[in-house]
């Protein structure tokens, strides 16, 4: 899943965004290139779907500039309106108009485009084909099922080919099974059309199956952009580190060479190994549970090999159908872990183990 | 900003919105304004001042008026709770049998205009003749009857018969929502039946019961079709019939504008009791079902209950309809049913001998749809621009739209008649007085299911026309309209239902070729052609029912409704 090569079709510049005191975005600068699939990821109110109706244009920004193809679309001074963007949106509640029929929704768009009425039957037959609704054409949306309607609405959202493809959380409506399906979907249809496009989540798989690039957003603003791989391996934040995935977070002390990492005293050389980090003041350790590994005996540690090894009890443990998760207090520590092992590798609350790290799992954030 | 780029950035709506304002300001602000101003204009010296509330409170039977509406709201009040709270506790409560039938009746009672119901009951208790009277004289064999509906406990009979529907709606909308779960948890904790009724259930709907408390009595001191056939033959005033005799020779328009504005005052007051009453946080929102509800088994008292029930239903819909079916198809009322007492004579004098009788039906279903359909456009305009939050201040506009319903119809008509029936409007006695003041009166209704229709419209079906390149006035051409087409077309109904029997707001503005049904029956009563005026009454009662009957049948035939859901 590369990054495609391209110009730049939709770039967003310093944009922010007020209702009165509140400060729903602040300062949201991303840059997407002709036919890269970027999400924005976050928690409800973190201002998701307020950056993603302003690139639409229904909402103004009160600060920065929104451009395609170099023209600037929005500013705190003017807006074009969504009508003349060429964008098209898939909306949370489909919006699929219930009085037309599944062609006549999807053909919508094109007859204001003025295109011919036979070329207008064939884009929808094509499109419905793509989407797999060529059978129900005919239909009204209230006979179809929530997966065909979210399909009807990629379709009637991809006929006119969009200079940007804007969907707001359009999986939230549908039972778990089928969103798995529908995010696949999205990506093949994105595969084969290569339409620029924003998706606006607050589901990471999602995020993850779908997009190039994720960015991750928090109160307003944008914590990190980066490819799904950078993001889960590479947080920059903690909040990022926290949001993608499961992680154990730990805090590390450094007073003259020495380090604590709650409450144990460990050697900084061994965990900061191969890294450019300096040990200094303090500092947050991300572990993620599957990269802690646990052992009955004591691992063979080679000197000249960095790893970090401590000894542990077994606090609680779930078994999850594909790997057990436990959790793990380290001797003399305040600090609990949680570790993920494979389903062979079984352990009994109160069992003394052992954990083994890899510093080059460790991700270290500020 | 610079004024240019301001220029171009002013939603095009921006004319529409000062246009929309111009007509509400003209057809709420404006006859209020000319109301308030009238009171205290002095057309003998040309200055202002308080002559005419000294002239409108100056005797003692003004006063009396006065008192005597405050008295009948409140008796009629009073009887209305005795008799509709426990009727909407058994109907939505208990396991008491027929309780469809009961909700049925008391709609009927609800839709009967009030003054056909009065005309109804002086066949039925008018003092000898009355068939009530008639029959208790037959199994007597006293030489007089017992009931005479032309007298104060008549009044305010009559009036409560027509108006328990409102506590009725109030209290059993407020039971439907109280979850059995509550009761139970009164049960569980000790609390027997009676108990959990006293202490739980009806405190629980006590807010409900006053707001309807509230509406009822603003309801009957601005009714004014039964206290001008009741109270007038008894020879005693309320406020309304003290209004029409200051309309009557010498007019004494001022001094009438003085005496309305204390109950302008009144309703206002009530009005925003009532609202604080229902938005305390003990009402029972009706947002959908909460929980389960198990009927409570009333074991032998079940058929006593209905039979309550059936006499508060028999004595204000099953009587008066036939009553008024007998006296329409008969040649003298008091002779009874009977072959040679049947007659078409009724129908064909009120259809066809006379040209104002049949010319007022066709002014009232004429007058009804304009006002129908320019109430219904002005609101679903402002209540577009409020829902979907187009423009600032836009609760302004809102509010002035909802502003007439505190208005009682009389007074709205005297606003009316200040305003536009002379200079420089010269309305009075045209259609469009008529019409215009139907319109401002229930504007409110139209507002109310216009913004209700936007809001079940989710606005991203709008935003995705935009989105494809359609304009908004696109988007509501091809989607907002065909979606709303349903929820209009019974809009529209409940605008134009009660405006084809409204009375109070024709009775001062109406002139010799704008007569509607209402004034008609009135006028036909007044000239004691009671069978005239039962067949007449019989027809606006029929058509009334063929259309709203029609209309929901179009409407429940309507594909959108079900694929809308």
């Amino acid at each position: 899943m590369s990054v495609p090569a391209g110009g730049v079709k939709l770039a967003l510049r310093g944009i922010g965004r007020r209702f009165g005191d509140v400060v729903a975005v602040s300062d949201v600068t991303l840059e997407l290139r002709a036919g890269e699939f970027a999400s924005l990821l976050g928690p409800s109110g973190c201002g998701k779907t307020t950056t993603l109706r302003m690139i639409a244009g229904f909402i103004r920004p009160t600060e920065g500039t929104i451009e395609m193809d170099g023209e600037v679309l929005s500013s705190a001074q003017t807006s074009r309106p969504p009508e003349r963007r060429n964008m098209s949106m898939i909306f949370q509640s489909y919006a699929i108009w219930p009085h037309l029929t599944v062609a006549e929704n999807v053909a919508f768009g094109l007859t204001l485009r003025q295109l011919s009425a036979s070329a207008i039957r064939a884009k929808v037959e094509r499109m419905l084909a793509a989407v797999r609704l060529h059978a129900l054409a005919e239909r009204y949306p209230a006979e179809l099922s929530g997966g065909q309607q979210q399909r009807v609405a990629l379709a009637r959202a991809m006929v006119i080919e969009p200079g940007v493809l804007l969907l707001d959380e359009p999986l939230s409506n549908l039972d778990a099974g089928l969103r798995e399906e529908m995010r696949f979907e999205i990506r093949r249809l994105h595969d084969e059309f290569r339409i620029t496009t924003v998706y606006v989540t607050h589901d990471q798989a999602e995020a993850m199956v779908t997009s190039d690039r994720i960015a991750v957003m928090n109160q307003g603003r944008v914590e990190q952009i980066d490819p799904p791989y950078i993001l889960y391996n590479r947080p920059r934040t903690k909040f990022v580190a926290g949001f993608i995935g499961r992680t154990n977070f730990l805090h590390a002390k450094v007073e003259g060479g020495a380090m604590r990492v709650d409450g144990l005293a460990i050697d900084p050389a061994r965990l900061l190994a191969g890294t450019d980090i300096k040990p200094c003041g303090s500092m947050t350790m991300s572990i993620r549970p599957q990269s802690i590994i646990l052992t009955a005996a004591p691992p063979a540690a080679r000197p000249d090999q960095p790893g970090w090894f401590m000894e542990g009890t077994v606090a609680q443990r779930a078994y999850l159908g594909e790997h057990w998760d436990y959790l793990v207090t380290p001797a003399n520590s305040t600090a609990q872990l949680r570790a993920s092992a494979s389903p062979a590798c079984i352990f009994e609350v109160g069992d003394r183990v052992w954990l083994s790290i890899d510093p080059a799992q460790i991700v270290w954030l500020p | 900003m610079s004024v240019r780029a301001r220029l171009r950035n002013l939603e095009p709506s921006f004319v529409v919105v000062v246009g929309l304002g111009a007509i509400l300001v003209f057809l709420v602000l404006y006859p209020l304004f000319w109301l308030l101003v009238g009171s205290l204009y002095n057309p003998a010296s040309g200055g202002f001042g308080l002559a005419n509330f000294a002239a409108a409170y100056g005797r003692e039977r003004y006063i009396i008026a006065l008192r005597n509406s405050l008295v009948l709201g409140t008796a009629v009040t009073a009887l209305c709770s005795v008799v509709a709270v426990p009727m909407a506790w058994a109907v939505s409560r208990t396991n008491m049998p027929g309780k469809t039938l009961v909700r049925m009746l008391t709609l009927g009672a609800f839709a009967t205009p009030p003054y056909l119901g009065a005309l109804a009951w002086i066949l039925l208790a008018g003092p000898n003749a009355g068939w009530l009277n008639a029959a208790y004289r037959a199994i007597t064999g006293s030489a007089t009857g017992i009931f005479n509906i032309f007298s104060f406990p008549g009044l305010v009979f009559i009036i409560a018969i027509y108006s328990y529907p409102y506590l009725f709606v109030f209290t059993s909308t407020a039971l439907d929502s109280v979850s059995s779960e509550m009761e139970d948890a009164a049960n569980i904790l000790g609390a027997g039946r009676w108990r959990t009724i006293s202490r739980v259930t009806l405190p629980l709907v006590v807010p409900a019961i006053a707001g309807g408390a509230i509406i009822t009595f603003l309801e009957s001191i601005a009714l004014f079709g039964s206290p001008a056939m009741i109270a007038i033959p008894a020879r005693y005033n309320v406020v309304t019939t003290q209004l029409l005799e200051f309309f009557s020779y010498p007019v004494r328009v001022q001094v009438a504008e003085a005496y309305a504005l204390p109950l302008l005052a009144v309703t206002v007051a009530l009005y925003l009791l009532q609202q604080r009453l229902i938005g305390r946080r003990g009402y029972v929102t009706l947002t959908g079902k909460s929980g389960e509800r198990r009927p409570i088994e009333l074991g032998r008292l079940r058929w006593p209950a209905f039979a309550g029930c059936m006499f508060v239903a028999g004595l204000s819909v099953v009587l008066p309809l036939a009553v008024i079916v007998q006296a329409a198809f008969a040649r003298t009322w008091t002779r009874g049913f009977g072959l040679d007492n049947l007659t078409w004579g009724n129908f064909h004098y009120v259809l066809l001998e006379q040209p104002a009788t049949a010319r007022s039906m066709i002014n009232t279903f004429t007058f009804a749809a304009a006002a129908a359909v320019l109430a219904l456009g002005l609101a679903l305009a402002i209540a577009y621009l409020v829902e979907r939050k187009l423009i600032r201040f836009a609760g302004i506009l809102s509010f002035l739209c909802l502003a007439p319903f505190v208005v009682p119809g009389i007074v709205l008509a005297i606003g009316f008649y200040a305003a536009y029936a002379a200079r420089p409007f010269f309305l009075y006695g045209t259609a469009a007085i008529m019409i215009l003041a139907f319109t401002t009166r229930f504007l409110p209704i139209a507002y109310a299911n216009a913004g209700a229709a936007i809001r079940s419209i989710n606005p991203e079906m709008e935003e995705a026309v935009r989105i494809l390149g359609g304009s908004r006035w696109l988007a509501v051409r091809r989607v907002l309209a065909p979606l709303l087409k349903g929820s209009l077309a019974s809009a529209w109904l409940l605008v134009f239902i009660p405006a084809t029997r409204e009375l109070s707001t024709a009775i001062f503005l109406y002139g010799p070729n704008t007569q509607v049904m209402s004034v008609m029956l009135l006028n036909l009563t007044d000239e004691g052609r009671l069978e005239a005026a039962a067949a007449f009454g019989l027809l606006l009662l029929a058509a009334i029912i063929l259309i709203a009957l029609t209309g929901f049948g179009l409407l429940g035939r309507d594909f959108m409704v079900r694929r809308s859901e």
